[in-house]
């Protein structure tokens, strides 16, 4: 069935897919949030234990997810993954080794013996939760702004600055995208607590945290918003794939798809009325709200970067360069093949979603700590 | 069209990818075991109902867990240090090679997590039954897991069901199951998987022994020894069968690194097989400074040729034969291959000023002729030779892989005979009278990880000079980037890995002297 699709369908089909995972990635950065307030709302050991447990039992998900978006990436467009991951080098192996210092931090913070003393393994996940999202955000920022970079005729990649990739931090644009994703994950790892806690410290605590940490996520996000629709972008000619600048690019792309303008404002409310019915009504279920609307928002700005005819990696050193979802992909038999294994997905989420309610049936209480066998 | 990369930075590149590749494969091995022994464990907690099979199961659990953490650390950067430091490797063949890791965090990771959560919190969150099938489905993911890395380590090794597409400069997929059923693929993951069988199984005697030396937790060291030698030895006799299919996967694909791993210079008919040697400081040829004489060396005859080609009298050829060329027995000589691949590599730079000079017939003219069959068996199947000028490139480190092999093989056999007495003595109800042989048991750990990496070393040493092999030499793989950058990274990596891994041998080892919870 795949096969009489026309490759640039397939093309598209991936990029939905890999849009799929950012967004879901994105929204699974509650962990990350979660682990910044660590001090701020676990104020005895007994709170820390609970907060860092509800969130040890979700941390590989957001782990994998990342590590799947990245084999997705691979599979699907692997020039994004030659030229991205080879070029900015220093930002994607200072991503890396935040997520390898998380990965042992659960496991090992209260365990006997652990060298390094629980307190470094807490600093651990403070620092995974604060870093990750930021260079994250920030790199994908560029996917707006562009990058120093070009390639040569086999398409090997030349990056153009040494800072290798560092230097998005000097386009603030980029940075309130990362600045962004990290109050969003704050935000989104407070609704967590609230919705998974039982304990009335937490929630509490939790409850007074949301007005600030919205306030910044606001600031961030709205002035990322606004600087996207009004500034220009990477333009691809349809006929023959010459890239140009074009004032207000990113404007036309919302309405000149406008499902994907739905998306975005439907993904924006869910986030806030998330923030919002938890602050003003003090609804418990807030993290359902803005969870779905973090889902829909980063994949409307994930189309934008990508569909309509736009270079969704754009070099700025050398327009000719920049990827889009037609030049950095795969060859139609891969995309093809990898279209079928796509059709496990639901099968998989479906068994995600079952096993995840299951272990969250029940509130996580100071009781069940005391109980629990494998406890972080 | 060609730029090598300076000679310290694939050096630094090679070491960064060698240390997160090995440490990586310090935690593995165990998790692919110990998460099958944990499930018939399990298994036979559910049947039986016997609590202490619960509690048994419990106490690997925590090893498993603490052994888990790090591996997962480690494993993240070599997905993408692909990427970071393999850039143009990751372009020539990314059609390829990132479907299998797609497929392996699609399909095998979410399996993994998703269970492993269940399986850690869920004792009394889902019923019994539900617990079981979430521990077997953990063991079944990270096997799988194993799978997808292994199908694409295969294709570097034997790159089978593609084409060069000069467009894009690139090779490009043409059959899946070529990929994945191929030979190679499929031999790397019985072997490496049955490895891990192996060392977990030699893990828990080693650990259950211990106690019995201590005179402690007898119930739960007694009932896992008979778990794990009973699992041990039916996956090493696998493990030896596996093994035996690979190196004739290797003689027939991989003929250099056959030579190497055997210390073979000069072919012959009714080869024998160096069963133990040991290299001299001598040069056995002065042009190559790798290729020392043996000053020790046990030989059994015709062996080798039986275990190549399951002939007695068939010729192996040597490092010379396959370097200088054999005509009798059809081998093409290294600087053949060099022209053959300078061949192609200038055709695809014709063809690519053709396109930028906007000449259309021309290129159309000299894509027909790059994808021809002919054009393909004949010149670019030796791309990557082109690439080279001095032949001595193109032989791998002989003692490193030789020594690797032998060391594997020599413990691999070992093994065999500690699963076979535990057996015995566990039966006879002897294994804690036995002190010495409780201690053989403490000491095959650590000798299991040796034989472990040991296998590695043949499989990545042995290959070199190339990423693909005939296709793709490392010096050309490599990301262009300041030598000094991965430098960097390399000790960044080296000192986090370290520390980490410190951690976690100080945290196993409090964790098993503690016990299991009474």
């Amino acid at each position: 069935m795949f096969e009489n699709l026309s490759m640039l369908a397939l093309q598209q089909y991936w990029w939905v897919l890999v849009s799929v995972l950012a967004a879901l990635f994105v929204f699974l950065t509650f962990v990350q949030g979660g682990q910044t307030l660590l001090y701020t709302i676990g104020k005895t050991e007994a709170e820390k234990t609970i907060i860092l447990n509800t969130l040890g039992r979700k941390w590989e998900f957001t782990f994998t997810t990342l590590v799947t978006f990245g084999g997705a990436f691979f599979a699907s467009f692997p020039l994004f993954y030659s030229t991205s991951f080879g070029g900015a080098y220093w930002v994607w192996l200072a991503i890396l080794i935040v997520f390898v210092i998380q990965a042992v931090a659960y496991e090992y913070r209260k365990k006997p013996a652990n060298l390094l003393g629980a307190k470094t393994f807490e600093i651990f996940l403070v620092l995974n939760g604060l870093l990750g999202t930021i260079l994250i955000g920030t790199a994908v920022g560029t996917f707006f702004n562009g990058a120093m970079f070009s390639l040569n005729d086999l398409n090997q990649v030349q990056w153009q600055t040494p800072f290798r990739g560092l230097e998005a931090v000097l386009t603030f644009h980029n940075v309130a995208l990362g600045l962004a994703v990290f109050f969003l994950a704050r935000i989104l790892g407070l609704l967590y607590f609230i919705f998974t806690v039982d304990n009335e410290a937490i929630v509490t605590r939790s409850r007074k945290q949301m007005l600030v940490n919205s306030a910044l996520f606001l600031v961030f996000f709205l002035y990322f918003l606004v600087w996207l629709i009004l500034k220009e972008g990477f333009a691809v000619a349809p006929e023959n794939g010459v890239v140009s600048m074009e004032k207000f690019k990113y404007l036309h792309n919302l309405l000149q798809m406008p499902l994907v303008l739905v998306i975005l404002l439907v993904g924006v409310f869910g986030v806030l009325w998330g923030i919002i019915s938890t602050i003003f009504m003090n609804s418990l279920k807030g993290f359902i709200f803005a969870g779905a609307g973090t889902v829909l928002t980063v994949l409307a700005l994930f189309f934008v970067a990508g569909f309509n005819n736009t270079a969704f990696y754009p070099s700025v050193y050398d327009l000719q360069s920049s990827l889009t979802i037609q030049n950095a992909s795969s060859s139609k038999f891969t995309l093809v093949a990898m279209s079928y294994v796509s059709l496990l997905i639901p099968f998989v989420l479906a068994y995600i979603v079952y096993f995840w309610r299951a272990i969250n049936s029940k509130k996580i209480t100071d009781e069940e700590m005391k109980e629990e066998s494998h406890v972080y | 069209m060609i730029e090598i990369a300076d000679a310290s930075l694939v050096d630094w590149s090679r070491a960064q990818f060698a240390l997160t590749a090995m440490y990586h494969w310090v935690f593995v091995p165990l998790t692919l075991g110990i998460t099958f022994i944990l499930a018939f464990m399990e298994t036979l907690y559910v049947k039986t109902g016997n609590e202490e099979w619960k509690k048994i199961t419990k106490f690997w659990m925590t090893i498993f867990g603490i052994n888990f953490a790090i591996g997962v650390a480690t494993g993240i950067i070599l997905e993408f240090e692909f990427g970071t430091n393999w850039s143009n490797y990751s372009w020539f063949v990314g059609d390829i090679f990132g479907a299998p890791l797609a497929i392996e965090g699609i399909l095998a990771f979410f399996m993994e997590s998703t269970f492993i959560a269940i399986m850690f919190f869920g004792w009394n969150k889902v019923g019994r039954k539900t617990h079981l099938l979430a521990t077997w489905l953990t063991a079944i993911g990270a096997n799988l897991s194993a799978l997808w890395i292994l199908v694409a380590n295969g294709w570097m090794q034997k790159p089978v069901g593609m084409v060069f597409n000069p467009e894009t400069a690139r090779n490009e997929m043409q059959s899946f199951w070529d990929v994945l059923f191929s030979q190679t693929a499929v031999d790397k993951w019985l072997h490496a998987t049955s490895s891990g069988f192996v060392l977990a199984s030699v893990f828990v005697i080693g650990i259950s022994a211990w106690y019995l030396l201590k005179n402690r937790e007898i119930m739960l060291a007694k009932k896992s020894i008979v778990v794990a030698s009973v699992f041990g030895l039916l996956s090493s006799v696998y493990l030896v069968w596996t093994g035996d299919n690979s190196a004739r996967t290797i003689a027939h694909d991989q003929p250099m690194k056959f030579a190497a791993l055997e210390g073979l210079y000069n072919g012959s008919e009714g080869a024998g097989l160096v069963a133990i040697g040991m290299f001299s400081s001598n040069v056995a040829d002065p042009t190559n400074e790798n290729l020392k004489d043996f000053s020790m060396k046990l030989e059994i005859p015709n062996f080798l040729s039986y275990m190549a080609f399951l002939d007695w009298d068939a010729f192996v050829p040597g490092v010379h034969d396959l370097i200088n060329g054999n005509e009798k027995y059809g081998y093409m000589s290294a600087n053949e291959k060099i022209e053959r691949g300078k061949v192609a590599i200038a055709k695809l730079g014709e063809f690519k000023e053709a396109k930028k000079a906007g000449n259309d017939s021309l290129a159309t003219a000299l894509k027909a002729e790059l994808t021809s069959a002919d054009f393909q068996n004949n010149y670019f199947k030796y791309f990557g030779y082109g690439y080279f000028t001095n032949t001595n490139d193109l032989i791998p480190n002989v003692p490193l892989t030789f020594y690797s092999f032998h060391i594997m093989v020599g413990l691999g056999f070992f093994f065999i005979l500690l699963f076979i007495l535990s057996l015995i003595y566990i039966w006879k109800g002897t294994f804690e009278k036995k002190k010495w042989f409780m201690k053989m048991a403490i000491i095959s750990i650590p000798l299991a990880y040796v034989a472990s990496q040991a296998g590695w070393i043949v499989a990545e040493v042995g290959r070199q000079p190339w990423v693909v092999q005939d296709l793709m030499p490392t010096i050309s793989a490599v990301t262009k980037i300041s030598s000094g950058s991965v430098m960097l990274t390399f000790w960044l990596f080296a000192v986090l890995f370290t520390v980490l891994l410190i951690a976690e041998l100080k945290i196993m080892f409090r964790q098993i002297k503690i016990g299991p919870k009474h």
